[in-house]
């Protein structure tokens, strides 16, 4: 009975060893080894020695790398915004009125990942190409002048990162709202919650006018018109589609799926570095691509090794607030 | 009450009928966009795989030519990177498939000391972005520093593979585990079936959807990644390092070829499980819906259980 009562409690271990030990080895230590790695001097052919006295990599990294950084957290957040904007409305539509396309309508929402990653992004770059299948023809027509373009510009940066990790904010959102009693609507519509006009337009105003100028700004394009047409269309939007209900009830027990969405589009779009490559210009380079240059060209590991420890650093702390987030739930429900 | 819904529609002010038509179809017309905007790029790889363009670069139209799907290997190296690809693929997903069952079973089946830390190791990897994955295990490559770690092969390729499909499999697997019926197996073992037998003829095959759901992931997951094996391929070529190193001077039409013919087998794949599935669970009771049970940890995690 004794040996047997022991074989019961070492399975869960015996299961586990496998995999973790896969892990332990190939993740969490090389994880370790790269904070060791950046504190490396030397060159792959003399080989590598470790001192603390390579601390100073780290401050030289960020002064010499730091507009790539801040460009991955501006293009990452303009991308997380698009995708929300994107998202939403679309896994809604899928969870509250799919009916029996639902689950037809989520596989073609992940559909576009049986395909090449590169590929996309090798198709969007046909697709905004200067005379290509979207803007040649407009330029004919005399719509757009000559010099116009979208390729090479962070514009398509962003737009293809957008692109690429849409599933990641749609899929989040759609099953928080899938979760949603829909009982509680009607009882909040049984108690009078009707459309939501004044205040629907207000918000929507402010935060289309919002978002819409942050954009511009980020992109340097005109502030003001797209600010205004930011206002319009969020002022239309919230006064014709905003309901208390939604406001009240479907929101707020949505934000949990808003909230991981965000984080799991923010996190590959900060370390992307395919789109900025593929269809951006030397002036859209992101961390990633600094990182990958540094590591695979220059084999210059310790830079490398430190930008990549900041970034997986930064990405930690923004795991660690999520799930303080989450934890309180004060804060996303109600 | 009575009176106010017996009046025809025609009657109520014209902006009410406006606004209650664009409610009623604005999100359908809406979620139409959304999928043509998602599908836009597959549809526009299709079509430039029939593109008939005179020199290298392939990013504009030039006329309709079916030669690169007769010929879908006439470039150099194709052939070898796409074996390579799908080789790695197919090592990578069973291994894969296997440690992450295991890890699946033992942290639905057994409450164990070590749990927590167990769920935050596999958390952990969907968490960090691919090129710091790629980027620790080349330092950790380079500071080993000899064969067959360094320089970089297949043989590393492979190890970074197995690492980054483990999560998503136990993910998957996971939730199938959750909806799991356990008095089926204590009737099994009632009726004289050891825990071996049981395992097989029981637990076994009632996960056996959620592990193909996993597999068919890892699959898809592994064949398509670029980032993490450009730091663990060295010399070795696989299909999409092929197409970035192409995409420089002018992707062959032959690439738009293989990208399409993988899409339409996936999808193919895709319908025909479905469809076996549906047929098979007829006659069962319709299953737990697992899918919205755990709180999806990744985009791809939230993927796999909508597969599963």
């Amino acid at each position: 009975m004794g040996a047997r009562h022991w074989l019961n409690r070492l399975t869960p271990y015996l299961l586990l060893a496998p995999g973790i030990l896969w892990l332990l080895v190939f993740y969490a230590y090389p994880s370790i080894q790269m904070f060791i790695s950046s504190f490396w001097s030397g060159t792959l052919e003399t080989g590598f020695s470790v001192s603390l006295d390579n601390w100073t990599t780290y401050p030289d990294a960020l002064q010499r790398y730091g507009p790539q950084f801040g460009r991955s957290i501006v293009y990452g957040a303009a991308a997380t915004t698009i995708c929300f904007l994107i998202a939403y409305p679309l896994a809604y539509t899928i969870a509250f009125r799919g009916g029996r396309y639902k689950s037809l309508l989520l596989f073609m929402v992940i559909a576009p990942f049986f395909t090449s990653f590169l590929l996309r992004t090798q198709s969007w770059k046909i697709i905004l190409g200067d005379d290509g299948i979207l803007f040649g023809p407009l330029k004919d027509l005399g719509l757009l002048g000559p010099d116009f373009r979208v390729l090479a510009t962070p514009t398509a940066v962003v737009a293809g990162i957008a692109y690429n990790f849409l599933p990641f904010m749609t899929l989040p959102i759609y099953v928080s709202l899938e979760k949603i009693d829909t009982r509680l609507v009607e009882a909040a519509k049984d108690l009078y919650a009707g459309p939501w006009r004044p205040g629907g337009s207000l918000a929507g105003g402010l935060v289309g006018g919002l978002v819409a100028g942050g954009l511009a700004t980020a992109f340097q394009y005109e502030v003001a018109p797209l600010a205004i047409l930011g206002v319009v269309s969020g002022l239309l939007i919230g006064a014709l589609f905003l309901s208390e209900s939604f406001i009240r009830i479907v929101l707020p027990l949505s934000l949990p799926g808003v909230f991981a969405g965000s984080l799991l589009t923010f996190i590959p779009a900060m370390g992307d570095f395919v789109n900025a490559e593929l269809l951006g210009n030397t002036q859209t380079r992101m961390i990633g691509n600094v990182i990958q240059s540094r590591f695979l060209e220059n084999n210059d590991y310790p830079t490398a090794a430190a930008l990549s420890f900041m970034l997986m650093a930064g990405i930690l702390v923004a795991v660690a607030i999520y799930a303080r987030l989450l934890g309180t739930k004060e804060l996303t429900s109600s | 009450m009575t009176a106010s819904t017996a009046v025809a529609p025609h009657q109520r002010p014209v902006t009410d009928r406006l606004i209650r038509f664009i409610d009623r179809n604005v999100l359908y017309v809406y979620t139409g966009f959304a999928i043509l905007y998602l599908m836009l790029p597959v549809a526009v790889m299709a079509l430039f795989s029939v593109n008939d363009p005179p020199g290298k670069s392939n990013l504009t139209w030039h006329g309709f030519s079916i030669d690169a799907w007769l010929n879908p290997f006439g470039v150099p190296q194709l052939f070898d990177v796409v074996r390579t690809s799908v080789l790695v693929a197919f090592i990578s997903t069973i291994a894969a498939t296997a440690l992450g069952t295991l890890i699946a079973l033992a942290l639905v089946r057994y409450g164990f000391r070590g749990a927590g830390a167990t769920n935050v190791l596999i958390f952990l990897p969907m968490a960090t972005p691919e090129i710091v994955l790629g980027a620790s295990l080349l330092t950790l490559f380079v500071a080993i520093g000899e064969p067959p770690f360094f320089p970089t092969s297949f043989l590393t390729i492979l190890i970074a593979h197995i690492m980054f499909n483990i999560s998503y499999v136990v993910v998957t697997v996971r939730a199938r585990l959750y909806g799991f019926d356990r008095h089926l197996e204590e009737a099994a073992m009632d009726l004289g079936a050891n825990e071996w037998t049981t395992f097989w003829k029981v637990t076994f095959p009632m996960i056996l959807p959620g592990i193909m759901a996993a597999a068919l992931l890892a699959f898809s997951l592994s064949i398509d990644d670029y980032v993490i094996t450009s730091f663990t391929s060295g010399r070795t070529s696989t299909f999409p390092i092929f197409i970035w190193g192409s995409a420089r001077v002018g992707v062959p039409v032959q690439v738009n070829v293989i990208g399409t013919a993988f899409f339409l087998i996936a999808v193919g794949f895709v319908a025909l499980t479905t469809i076996l599935q549906s047929r098979a669970r007829r006659p069962l009771p319709p299953p737990a819906p697992d899918a919205a049970r755990a709180e999806p940890e990744s985009g791809r995690a939230a993927l796999a259980e909508v597969e599963a």
